[in-house]
């Protein structure tokens, strides 16, 4: 053993790498992204590590490999898990060979994501069985725990971690790299009744699931991550019979508000496995309390499961928290928040900390915004100066172009999940046909769910506008390669698919490539191509600012500027400030990507370079 | 060592590896040591978050409001925005160089630098304001703010941690050809 500084999700790669995992399949997505990340990075040369189209894929090339007795692993964030929701649902009925963990990661706040979505729910809706770590420690070896009870009872089980503890960092004891584990998969033995699911299998199937998981829930009651403590015995009666029931990173949060209390020896139940919930161990807490409130964040599964506990054993003690409104119903908890909570349930009182907040001058607004320098600002410039005050509607879709939404540029009017921007289009076509309808889909949007939406448009015969904002990245979750890219995770490199063949082979005529930066060319494109019948396609291709480095600047001329401000309000690029009555350019910002210059009207601005 | 440090900034202002130097001196020391970072959308020119905290018997990664013995801020205004976390008696380091976003020329809230310093000034007691921009000149260059910060916090005596463990960290952390720049920009206040 020896000590490192993690990441939460360092963590859980290198307790994964400890288990003998052998392959990895995963798409980005905050904060879930550093688990595959750091196993191709420390597994290299051990292991088989991919990022796949997306989150379905992911899950069927682990399940195979499961089939064939390897240990493997899925990471994905939870919006991720609704697109691999179809194939997970139907491998806990078929079941597992190899160890198979799908790591998890949920959103509080949500700080990154469009909905805050609990996966303890979704292990109660699939049947699989959870993990929820509350420390980075704790994240390391509940996976290789989580490896090992899929293996011996032949399911998937779920890792699930939120921000805080996949984020968070912990100096902590890991296992040397010649001490992991390994492993020699079996290989795929046929077996028709056992890989091929049909309603027969699946009736007998479900029934030893629920058994197995009423089992599990025994068990778990004995598993060390879940804990019971009892009140000690110098805290004051007044509070004895108050217990608190939390889970993941809120138990750190209750453990330091209780210590500012001075109230650490108040009962408090730790659940570790929130499905299959652990009964026994909730049922001797409960028998020693009047009350207790359930911190919890996102859903309120460990106060439902208690009052489902309650219930069937007929015992009168009050279950607080978010269903009683002790709780916040949504977002983030934070260790004033729970004090606060924790204070109210005990009829405490807690100095107020924020005093200093009272006479704060009005404090800037820091929405995150496209980089200066971002290609994809030139390309939503281009379609708004193209389309003018025609009848028009722009479908957004998931990635850094969603920031396009924000003004000046107001160029998202919709945003739903991966893909839908192409697909929301079409259904507001079908309603308005007048309508101008154009989506926006990123390289690696495309590549995870873009493409059966253009199939979807072409063959149902709607009028629509794809553009496709290739930055040759998967630029919001850190640039990761794609297929688009011709690098592969295991640093290969391969042939890259080719958007334009992919939307040339589905039928689509027109078909244009085009740089954003050279503003005329792309404005004069897109109100050509705009006008055609049928669905078309330009694809805006220019790297990610990030990657692409440029070294070149542009300048405002103080004498030339006339102060019209043309530019900062046109564009919203982060280095162009106004001082003075003049126009100005952050030169630590700026990339000198020209669309300033091309865009003031009495050409002030010079020294950029057009990528 | 026991400190609980909040370093805050706008994404891309390098306040990670800050983040990184102060547990990496915490870990040289044998010291248990937690972080939690903002990671995501925000690091696209929005707000953004370190919390730090070194000593035993920590399980929060991150700091409670009140509590921070030193705030690491490499911008006014969101030095005033993560105010709240430093404690009474705490020491707050600003950079006195602001990033003034998009939104306060496109109708958002104006960026009043003089009317945040001095909301920084009649509510610190000891505050340490950093010539960001005199430094970057003296040091040739600007991109060493972190640990011109980090030596300008160290030499105000608000941490319990010594120069010489982050003189070591900045050796374990950092590539050859950054050290001779990086030590220099780490004595820069104590010069001045």
């Amino acid at each position: 053993m020896h000590t490192e500084f993690l990441m939460g999700n360092e963590a859980i790669a290198l307790g994964a790498l400890a288990a003998g995992v052998q392959v990895v399949a995963g798409y980005p997505g905050t904060p879930s992204t550093e688990v595959l990340e750091t196993a191709a990075k420390r597994g290299a040369g051990r292991i088989y590590v991919e990022w796949s189209c997306n989150e379905k894929a992911a899950m069927e090339v682990a399940a195979g490999a499961a089939y064939a007795g390897a240990r493997t692993l899925v990471t994905c964030k939870q919006v991720g898990l609704n697109v691999a929701a179809d194939p997970l649902m139907s491998l806990e009925y078929v079941g597992t060979k190899g160890g198979m963990v799908v790591m998890v990661a949920d959103d509080p706040g949500p700080i990154s994501s469009q909905t805050e979505q609990d996966t303890r729910t979704f292990a109660q809706f699939s049947k699989v069985p959870v993990f929820d770590p509350s420390s980075v420690k704790e994240a390391y070896d509940m996976v290789r725990e989580a490896f090992e009870l899929s293996e011996l009872e032949g399911t998937p089980v779920f890792l699930r971690a939120t921000t805080r503890v996949d984020h968070g960092y912990e100096a902590i004891e890991v296992a040397d790299e010649q001490d992991w584990k390994t492993h020699d998969a079996e290989g795929f033995v046929k077996d028709a009744s056992r890989w091929v699911i049909f309603p027969r299998l699946s009736v007998v199937n479900h029934a030893n699931i629920e058994r197995r998981n009423a089992r599990l829930a025994k068990e778990f009651s004995d598993c060390p991550f879940n804990s019971a403590s009892n009140a000690s015995s110098d805290l004051p009666s007044a509070f004895a019979r108050k217990g608190i029931a939390t889970h993941g990173i809120n138990y750190s949060y209750t453990q330091e508000a209780l210590a500012a209390l001075g109230l650490e020896g108040l009962p408090v139940l730790k659940v570790g496995t929130p499905f299959p919930f652990p009964e026994d161990l909730a049922l001797r807490f409960l028998q020693g309390v009047d009350e207790v409130l359930c911190v919890e964040e996102l859903d309120p599964v460990i106060e439902r499961s208690l009052l489902q506990v309650c219930g069937k054993h007929g015992l009168r003690v009050a279950i607080k928290g978010k269903l009683t409104d002790n709780m916040a119903l949504s977002g983030e908890n934070t260790i004033e928040s729970v004090q606060r909570a924790i204070a109210d349930y005990l009829n405490v009182q807690v100095s107020d900390i924020a005093t200093k907040d009272q006479d704060m001058p009005p404090l800037p607004v820091r929405p995150p915004v496209l980089c200066a320098g971002c290609p994809h600002r030139a390309s939503f410039y281009a379609v708004k100066c193209a389309m003018g005050k025609k009848k028009t509607v722009f479908c957004g879709d998931i990635g850094c172009y969603t920031l396009g939404n924000a003004h000046p540029l107001n160029m998202v009017d919709t945003c739903l999940c991966m893909g839908a921007g192409i697909t929301v289009a079409q259904g507001i076509y079908h309603v308005e046909p007048d309508t101008k309808c154009f989506s926006f889909t990123g390289d690696s949007t495309f590549f995870a769910s873009g493409i059966t939406g253009v199939v979807n448009a072409y063959y149902n015969q709607v009028d629509l506008t794809v553009i496709v904002l290739d930055n040759s990245t998967t630029a919001m979750t850190g640039h990761q390669p794609h297929p688009g890219t011709g690098r592969t995770m295991m640093g290969d490199a391969v042939a890259p698919v080719s958007i334009e063949a992919v939307l040339r082979g589905i039928g689509l005529k027109t078909v244009e490539t085009v740089n954003p930066f050279d503003h005329e060319l792309a404005v004069s494109t897109v109100q050509r191509v705009s006008e055609l019948p049928g669905v078309k396609a330009i694809i805006f291709k220019s790297p990610c600012v990030m990657l692409s480095k440029p070294n070149a600047k542009s300048v405002v001329s103080a004498s030339d500027c006339i102060g019209c401000k043309r530019c900062i309000r046109e564009l919203g690029c982060p280095a162009l400030f106004f001082e003075n009555g003049k126009a100005r350019i952050d030169e630590t910002q700026c990339s000198g990507c020209t669309l300033c210059e091309q865009v003031c009207p009495v050409g002030a601005i010079a020294g950029g370079e057009k990528l | 060592m026991r400190d609980n440090i909040v370093l805050c900034g706008v994404g891309g202002q390098g306040t990670v590896l800050a983040s990184r130097l102060l547990s990496t001196a915490a870990m040289l020391r044998n010291v248990p040591v937690k972080a939690a970072e903002t990671i995501g959308m925000a690091q696209r020119g929005g707000s953004v978050t370190s919390h730090v905290r070194i000593g035993e018997g920590v399980s929060s990664p991150l700091v409670a409001k009140g509590t921070a013995d030193l705030l690491m801020a490499f911008e006014p205004a969101e030095a005033a925005r993560q105010l709240s976390y430093l404690k009474p008696d705490g020491v707050a380091v600003v950079s006195n160089r602001p990033v003034i976003p998009v939104s306060s020329v496109t109708g958002g809230p104006a960026y009043d630098l003089n009317a945040i310093m001095d909301y920084l000034k009649s509510h610190v007691e000891r505050l340490i304001v950093v010539d960001a921009d005199a430094a970057s000149s003296a040091l040739g260059s600007s991109r060493v703010l972190n640990v011109v910060l980090l030596g300008a916090a160290l030499h105000s005596g608000a941490l319990s941690m010594d120069a010489d463990v982050m003189r070591e960290a900045i050796h374990a952390r950092l590539p050859q050809r950054f050290l001779e720049l990086n030590l220099s920009a780490l004595d820069y206040v104590k010069q001045v």
